[in-house]
C-alpha cells in the first residue's frame, strides 16, 4: 500500500511540474514581459535594467526553477492588469465558482439519477425514448446558447430571476458565501442549471448503462424471484449497485465544470475564477492565466489521485494495476 | 463552529435590514472595471473619474462645465508670470481624520509628475512646488501656460502622512515587484468613501458625512459593478438589479425607452472619433507607405459613407465631424466642420492620381473594448474602402493587445477618440495627437507625421495668456490639420445613460462622467 | 488506407444496417447531417453573398428581418446583421468553417492518437511510458482550458497578415491537442493485447515489417470503439470551436463561424435583432445534435451488452 501511494503521489507530482513547465512556457514566451510591464515612454536602458531585475537574462532552466519554487509558496506575481497579488484575486474569487460548481453537480445527481434510472427501468417505453432523446439534446445544446435563452426567458421577458452577478454576499472569513441571502440564492439558480446541463446527461447516461448492467445480474432477479415489488428491487437494490461509479464520475468531473464554469460565468457575468481568467485571456494578464492554469489543474489532479487511493484502498487489488486512470471522463 | 454559524445568521439578518432600509444606495453597473484604487496608476480617464468621488483635485467643473474652487479657494499669477499661488481651502479633513495643508498637495503634486507616473502628460508646464504657509502653496511652471487650472481638475490629492506611513509615495511600480498600497486603499477628501473593493466585481462606496461641500445629493452610498457584456447590462437594468449605467448600448435604446420604469438620458459625446494613419517610410508588412501622399488620405475620406454609418451602425445618435474637436470646445469654428463629400467615384480617381489605382493591403488596427460600437464601425468601414479597392486587413483586440502594437508603430491605420479632457480645449489634441513627437508633446501621435508650422503654433499658443489670440492660433493650428487630413474626423459619438425610475436625478455632462454628487433617489 | 476485407465483413455481420432501420432518431440525423454538409459546402453557388468578402457587404441593407416580417427583402430570406451580412449567408459559410475545423480536428487527434497509441502499445518500455506520461498531464488539464489557452497565446503572437489565413488552423490545433490522448488509450490497450497473439509472432517471425503489423492487423481490430468515440468527439469538436469563437478567442468577426455570429448575435439579444442570434444558434445546435444521435446510435449498435 505505502508503495502504491507513494508511486501514486510521485506520478501526481510530476504531473504538476509538467503542467508548471507550461505555464511557464507561456509565462515566459507568451509576449515579452518587459514591454508588458513598461510604460510607453520608457527607455532602453530601463528595459535591460527591469529585464535583468525579473531575472529575464538567467538561463531557462534557473528561471524555471525559480517559477515553481514560488509557484509552491503560491506566489505568482502581480497582475498587470489590476496590479494586485495574483493569488489573492484568484482566492478571492475561488468561493463564487466554488459554490456555483457545488450548486450544479448537486442538480445534476438530483435530476440525473431519477432520470437515469427512468430510461433504464421503463426501457422500451415513450417516456424512456424521450427521456434519452432529451438526454442527447442535452448534451448539444451549447452551455452558452443555454443560458442565453435562459437570460431571455427568465430575467428579461419574465423578470423573475436576476441576469447577472451573484447577489449580496456574507462574508466568512476570507470565503463569501451566496448561500445566506435571498438574492444570493436567486442568483445561483440561472448559472448553476446552464452549467448542470451537461453534466446530468453524463450522470443520466452512466446511471442507465450501470442500471441495465445490474439488472441483467443474478442477484436482482433473485429479489424479483422473492416476490419484492419492482419499485424497491430498481430504487434500492439495483440503484445502490451502482451508486460508486456515479460518486465516482461525480468527484472527477468537479475539475472539469470548475474550468467549464467560465463559459457560464462569461454569460451571466458571475464574478468566479473563469470570469478572471477570460479578462486576463483578454488582457494578456499572464501572472493571472498562469496562475489559474495551476489552481484549476492541482484540483484536478488532487481529486484523481484521492480517487485512485480510495479506490485501491477499497479493492487492494488495484494496487499492483499502477496504470493511471487519469481524467479519463472528460467532458467538453 | 455552531456558535459562529449562529452569530454569523443573524449578522446576515442585520446586513439584510440596513440594505432594506436604506434604499438610496445607487448600484452603477458599469462597462468595465477602474483598473485601481489609485489616481495616479493608470493613464485612464473612467479610472479617474470614479475616482473624483473619493479624491478631490484643486478645482473642479461645475454643472456647467465651468471651473470653479476645490480645495484650492483663490489663486493667482506672481510678477514672473510663472508662478502659480495658491490659497487653500481651511477645515477639510481626509477620510482618516487627517487635516488637508499645503504639504499634502506637494506630495501629490510630485507623486503624480513623478517619471515613473503615467499620467505625468496631464501636468506638461509642472516644474515643482512648494509650501508657502500651511494653506498656501506657489506651483512653478517651464513657461507662461494658460490651461493649469484646466490640468488641476484632474490631479487629484493625497494625504501626505498617509502615503508616507504606508509607502506609498511615488507610483506604483509593478518592476519592483510589490503591490503599491494605494492600489487597494484610499483615502481622500471626496463625497464618498471607498469602503470595500473587489477588482472586476464590486467596489463599495459610502457617504462621507463629514464632506466640506454641502452635497447636493441624497445617497448613501454607491457599488460600482462592472458588467462588461452590454446585453447582460441591459438585462440588469431592465430587471432592477443595476439603477444605473452610463454606457446604455445605442441600439438598446428604443427597448429601454419603451420599457416601463427605465429612464434614458441621452446626449452627444465631446468625444470626436478619428482615424490616423502612418506616415512612416514603409507600411508594417514593409511595402512603400502611401498615406504619405495627400491625395490618397483623401481617397479614403471620401469613401466614407458617414450618413450610412451614422443611420446605421450608430442608429442616427452620433454627430458626423468636419472638425477633430466638438463644437463646445474652444477652438472650434463652424468653417472646421464642413466635411468634405462622400464621392467613391472621386476616392477611385484620387487613388489612380496617386499611382495606386489598384489599390494595397493594409492593416486596420480597431480595438474591441474601444469606442461606442467601435468593432462595428471598422467593420463598416473596411467594407467601405475595399470598395474602392483597397484591401485593409480588419485587426480588432482588446486595448491592452493593440496599444502595443499602435505605440510601437505597427498599426498601418488605426481609430482614435479624443474627448480633450480634462482640459476641454483644442489646445489637448494639438498637443497631444498633432504636435510632432518630442518630449511629453505628440504622445499619442501614432502615426509619426510632422507638420512644422502646426508645431510653431501649438508651441505658441501654450505659451499665450491672452486668450483670444491663444484661440485664434488653435484655430489656425486645427486649420492645417483639415487641409492636411492628418487624421480623418468621423463623428461625435453618442452618450447614452440610462437608471431605473428609482433615480429621479441624474444630470448628464457632455465629458459622459457622472457626477453622483448630484444625483437623487427615491 | 486500404480496409481490409475481414474489418468489411465484421461490419455486415454487426447488423448495423437494421439497427439503423430500426432508429428513426438515427435516419433522422444522418439526413439532417447530410443536408448540412451538402448545404455548407455548396454555399458559394446557392447562396446570394459571400459573407467573407468585405465589399459585398453594405450598410443599405443591415438589420433587415427575415423575408416573412415586415420590411424583409429578397434575397435576404433569414434576414441581414448589423453589417448587412445576410444570415443565411454567413450561416452556410459559418457552418461550413465549423464542419471544417470540427472534421479536421477530429482527424489530427485521430492521426496523432492512433499513431502515438500503436507506438506504444507496440513497442511498450520508455517510448510507451514517454507517451503515456504526457498524456496524463495532458488529461490533467480540462479539455477547454487547453484549447482557450492554444489559441489564445497563438493568435496573438501571429503577425496580423498571417492571422487572417492561420487562424483556423490554429483552432484546429488547440482542440486536436486535448483530444488525441483518448484514441492514443484505446489503441495502445489494443494493440497490447494483439501483440502477445500468435498470428502477430507469426508475422514477426517471417520477418514482416513492424509498421505493416500495426496497421493491418492491429488497428483494424481497435476500429470499432475509435469509431464511435471520433463521432462523438466530432460534436464536442463543433461545440468547442463555438465556444472558443462566443468567447472571443476564436474567429473573428469579419469571418464568423457559427459561434462568432452567436456572439455577435448576443450584442444585439434586447434590440429586437432576435434573428440574427436566433438562426445560427438554431444550426449549431441541429449539427451538434445530428451528430450526437448518429454516435449514439453507433454505440448502441456497436455494443452487444445493450442489444
Amino acid at each position: 500500500m505505502i508503495a502504491f501511494l507513494l508511486k501514486r503521489l510521485m506520478n501526481a507530482a510530476f504531473v504538476m511540474l509538467a503542467v508548471a513547465f507550461l505555464a511557464f512556457m507561456i509565462f515566459r514566451f507568451f509576449g515579452d514581459p518587459v514591454e508588458m510591464m513598461v510604460n510607453e515612454q520608457a527607455t532602453q536602458s530601463d528595459r535591460a535594467e527591469l529585464r535583468e531585475r525579473l531575472g529575464l537574462n538567467d538561463g531557462l532552466l534557473t528561471q524555471y526553477a525559480r517559477f515553481v519554487g514560488s509557484a509552491v509558496q503560491g506566489d505568482f506575481g502581480i497582475s498587470y492588469r489590476n496590479q494586485q497579488d495574483v493569488m489573492t484575486l484568484v482566492a478571492e474569487r475561488f468561493p463564487a465558482t466554488f459554490e456555483l460548481v457545488i450548486v450544479a453537480t448537486v442538480l445534476s445527481l438530483i435530476i440525473g439519477v431519477p432520470f437515469g434510472v427512468l430510461t433504464a427501468v421503463y426501457q422500451d417505453r415513450k417516456l424512456a425514448d424521450g427521456l434519452q432523446i432529451g438526454s442527447i439534446v442535452g448534451v448539444s445544446l451549447p452551455s452558452f446558447v443555454v443560458g442565453i435563452l435562459l437570460i431571455l426567458v427568465f430575467s428579461v421577458s419574465l423578470g423573475w430571476l436576476p441576469a447577472f452577478g451573484r447577489g449580496e454576499t456574507v462574508d466568512i472569513g476570507w470565503w463569501s458565501s451566496g448561500f445566506f441571502t435571498d438574492s444570493g440564492r436567486a442568483a445561483l439558480i440561472l448559472p448553476s442549471i446552464s452549467l448542470s446541463l451537461f453534466q446530468i446527461t453524463l450522470v443520466m447516461r452512466l446511471v442507465r448503462a450501470e442500471m441495465l448492467e445490474v439488472l441483467r445480474s443474478d442477484f436482482i432477479k433473485f429479489a424479483r424471484a422473492r416476490g419484492l415489488p419492482l419499485s424497491v428491487v430498481h430504487w434500492r437494490h439495483a440503484l445502490r449497485n451502482c451508486l460508486m461509479p456515479v460518486i465516482t464520475l461525480t468527484g472527477m468531473q468537479i475539475g472539469n465544470l470548475i474550468a467549464f464554469a467560465l463559459v457560464t460565468e462569461t454569460v451571466f457575468q458571475w464574478p468566479g475564477m473563469g470570469l478572471l481568467f477570460i479578462q486576463a485571456v483578454t488582457f494578456v494578464d499572464i501572472p493571472v492565466m498562469a496562475a489559474y492554469l495551476m489552481l484549476v489543474s492541482f484540483i484536478f489532479v488532487l481529486i484523481n489521485t484521492l480517487v485512485d487511493i480510495t479506490y485501491a484502498y477499497v479493492d487492494p487489488r488495484l494496487r499492483s494495476e499502477v496504470a493511471v486512470k487519469g481524467g479519463s471522463a472528460h467532458g467538453h | 463552529m455552531k456558535l459562529e454559524s449562529r452569530q454569523f445568521v443573524a449578522s446576515t439578518a442585520l446586513l439584510l435590514a440596513c440594505t432594506a432600509g436604506h434604499a438610496e444606495v445607487l448600484k452603477w453597473g458599469a462597462n468595465r472595471d477602474i483598473g485601481s484604487l489609485d489616481p495616479y496608476s493608470y493613464g485612464d480617464s473612467f479610472t479617474i473619474n470614479v475616482l473624483n468621488h473619493t479624491y478631490e483635485g484643486l478645482v473642479r467643473y461645475d454643472k456647467d462645465l465651468k471651473i470653479e474652487p476645490a480645495l484650492a479657494v483663490s489663486w493667482e499669477i506672481l510678477e514672473d508670470q510663472i508662478t502659480w499661488r495658491f490659497k487653500l481651502r481651511p477645515d477639510v479633513t481626509f477620510h482618516n481624520g487627517n487635516s488637508f495643508t499645503a504639504e499634502d498637495v506637494v506630495a501629490s503634486l510630485q507623486r503624480v509628475s513623478h517619471e515613473t507616473s503615467p499620467l505625468k502628460g496631464n501636468l506638461p508646464a509642472y516644474v515643482s512646488a512648494s509650501v508657502v504657509d500651511d494653506l498656501t502653496l506657489d506651483i512653478v511652471l517651464n513657461g507662461t501656460y494658460p490651461l493649469l487650472l484646466n490640468d488641476l481638475t484632474n490631479i487629484h490629492i493625497f494625504d501626505k502622512q498617509w502615503l508616507v506611513e504606508n509607502d506609498a509615495e511615488l507610483p506604483t511600480d509593478i518592476g519592483a515587484g510589490t503591490e503599491g498600497y494605494a492600489t487597494y486603499h484610499a483615502n481622500g477628501t471626496g463625497p464618498f468613501i471607498v469602503e470595500s473593493r473587489q477588482p472586476d466585481a464590486k467596489t463599495v462606496f459610502t457617504v462621507n458625512p463629514d464632506w466640506w461641500d454641502t452635497p447636493a445629493h441624497n445617497l448613501t452610498g454607491f457599488e460600482l459593478l462592472p458588467v462588461t457584456s452590454a446585453a447582460t447590462r441591459v438585462a440588469a437594468l431592465l430587471s432592477g438589479e443595476i439603477s444605473f449605467t452610463n454606457d446604455a448600448p445605442v441600439q438598446d435604446l428604443p427597448r429601454l425607452e419603451a420599457a416601463p420604469g427605465v429612464n434614458v438620458l441621452e446626449g452627444v459625446d465631446l468625444r470626436t472619433v478619428m482615424i490616423g494613419m502612418s506616415y512612416r517610410d514603409t507600411l508594417d508588412n514593409g511595402s512603400d507607405n502611401p498615406f504619405k501622399d495627400l491625395k490618397v488620405r483623401q481617397a479614403l475620406y471620401q469613401a466614407i459613407d458617414m450618413d450610412q454609418l451614422q443611420k446605421k451602425v450608430m442608429r442616427g445618435k452620433s454627430r458626423n465631424a468636419g472638425a477633430v474637436v466638438a463644437p463646445p470646445i474652444p477652438g472650434y469654428t463652424e468653417s472646421l466642420d464642413e466635411r468634405m463629400a462622400f464621392d467613391v467615384d472621386a476616392a477611385k480617381a484620387l487613388l489612380a492620381e496617386a499611382g495606386v489605382p489598384e489599390g494595397f493591403e493594409f492593416d486596420f488596427n480597431c480595438l474591441q473594448d474601444g469606442l461606442v460600437n467601435e468593432e462595428q464601425i471598422c467593420q463598416a468601414i473596411a467594407s467601405m474602402w475595399s470598395r474602392i479597392g483597397l484591401s485593409p486587413r480588419l485587426d480588432v483586440a482588446p486595448r491592452a493587445v493593440q496599444t502595443p502594437k499602435r505605440t510601437n508603430g505597427q498599426a498601418d491605420v488605426y481609430t482614435l477618440g479624443w474627448a480633450t479632457l480634462p482640459m476641454l480645449d483644442a489646445y489637448s489634441p494639438l498637443l497631444q495627437i498633432f504636435h510632432s513627437k518630442e518630449g511629453n508633446s505628440g504622445v499619442f501621435n501614432w502615426g509619426d507625421w510632422s507638420f512644422p508650422e502646426l508645431d510653431e503654433l501649438v508651441q505658441s499658443a501654450g505659451a499665450e495668456l491672452d486668450l483670444d489670440k491663444r484661440l485664434a492660433m488653435e484655430t489656425a493650428a486645427l486649420q492645417i490639420v483639415k487641409d492636411e487630413l492628418i487624421m480623418l474626423p468621423l463623428h461625435q459619438q453618442p452618450m447614452a445613460w440610462a437608471t431605473t425610475e428609482a433615480v429621479t436625478d441624474m444630470p448628464l455632462f457632455p465629458d459622459n462622467k457622472p457626477r453622483l454628487w448630484f444625483a437623487s433617489m427615491q | 488506407m486500404a480496409i481490409d476485407v475481414p474489418v468489411l465483413s465484421r461490419w455486415q455481420q454487426s447488423d448495423l444496417w437494421w439497427s439503423f432501420q430500426q432508429r428513426p432518431s438515427a435516419v433522422f440525423a444522418v439526413v439532417l447531417l447530410a443536408v448540412v454538409i451538402l448545404t455548407s459546402i455548396l454555399a458559394p453557388w446557392i447562396t446570394p453573398q459571400n459573407p467573407y468578402d468585405l465589399a459585398a457587404l453594405n450598410l443599405m441593407n443591415s438589420e433587415l428581418p427575415p423575408i416573412w416580417l415586415d420590411g424583409g427583402e429578397y434575397p435576404y430570406v433569414l434576414g441581414t446583421d448589423v453589417q448587412g451580412r445576410d444570415l443565411y449567408s454567413a450561416i452556410l459559410y459559418g457552418s461550413r468553417t465549423s464542419l471544417f475545423i470540427g472534421a479536421l480536428s477530429v482527424l489530427l487527434a485521430l492521426s496523432v492518437g492512433l499513431t502515438l497509441g500503436l507506438i506504444a502499445g507496440y513497442y511498450g518500455g520508455w517510448v510507451d511510458n514517454a507517451i503515456m506520461r504526457l498524456g496524463d498531464v495532458l488529461l490533467s488539464m480540462p479539455f477547454i482550458l487547453i484549447a482557450i489557452l492554444i489559441s489564445a497565446v497563438a493568435v496573438q503572437m501571429l503577425p496580423s497578415h498571417l492571422r487572417e489565413s492561420l487562424t483556423s488552423l490554429i483552432l484546429v490545433v488547440a482542440i486536436a491537442v486535448p483530444s488525441w490522448v483518448q484514441y492514443a488509450r484505446t489503441v495502445r490497450a489494443s494493440a497490447m493485447v494483439e501483440k502477445g497473439k500468435e498470428y502477430v509472432q507469426a508475422a514477426r517471425l517471417i520477418r514482416v515489417k513492424s509498421w505493416r503489423i500495426l496497421l493491418h492487423h492491429i488497428l483494424p481490430n481497435t476500429l470499432t470503439p475509435i469509431m464511435v468515440a471520433a463521432t462523438l468527439n466530432f460534436g464536442l469538436a463543433i461545440l468547442s470551436e463555438a465556444t472558443l469563437s462566443f468567447l472571443g478567442v476564436g474567429m473573428p468577426s469579419d469571418q464568423p463561424s457559427l459561434g462568432t455570429l452567436i456572439r455577435i448575435g448576443n450584442q444585439y439579444l434586447f434590440s429586437g435583432l432576435w434573428w440574427v442570434v436566433l438562426f445560427p444558434s438554431i444550426q449549431l445546435c441541429l449539427i451538434v445534435l445530428s451528430v450526437n444521435m448518429i454516435g449514439d446510435w453507433l454505440r448502441d449498435a456497436l455494443n452487444p451488452k445493450l442489444r
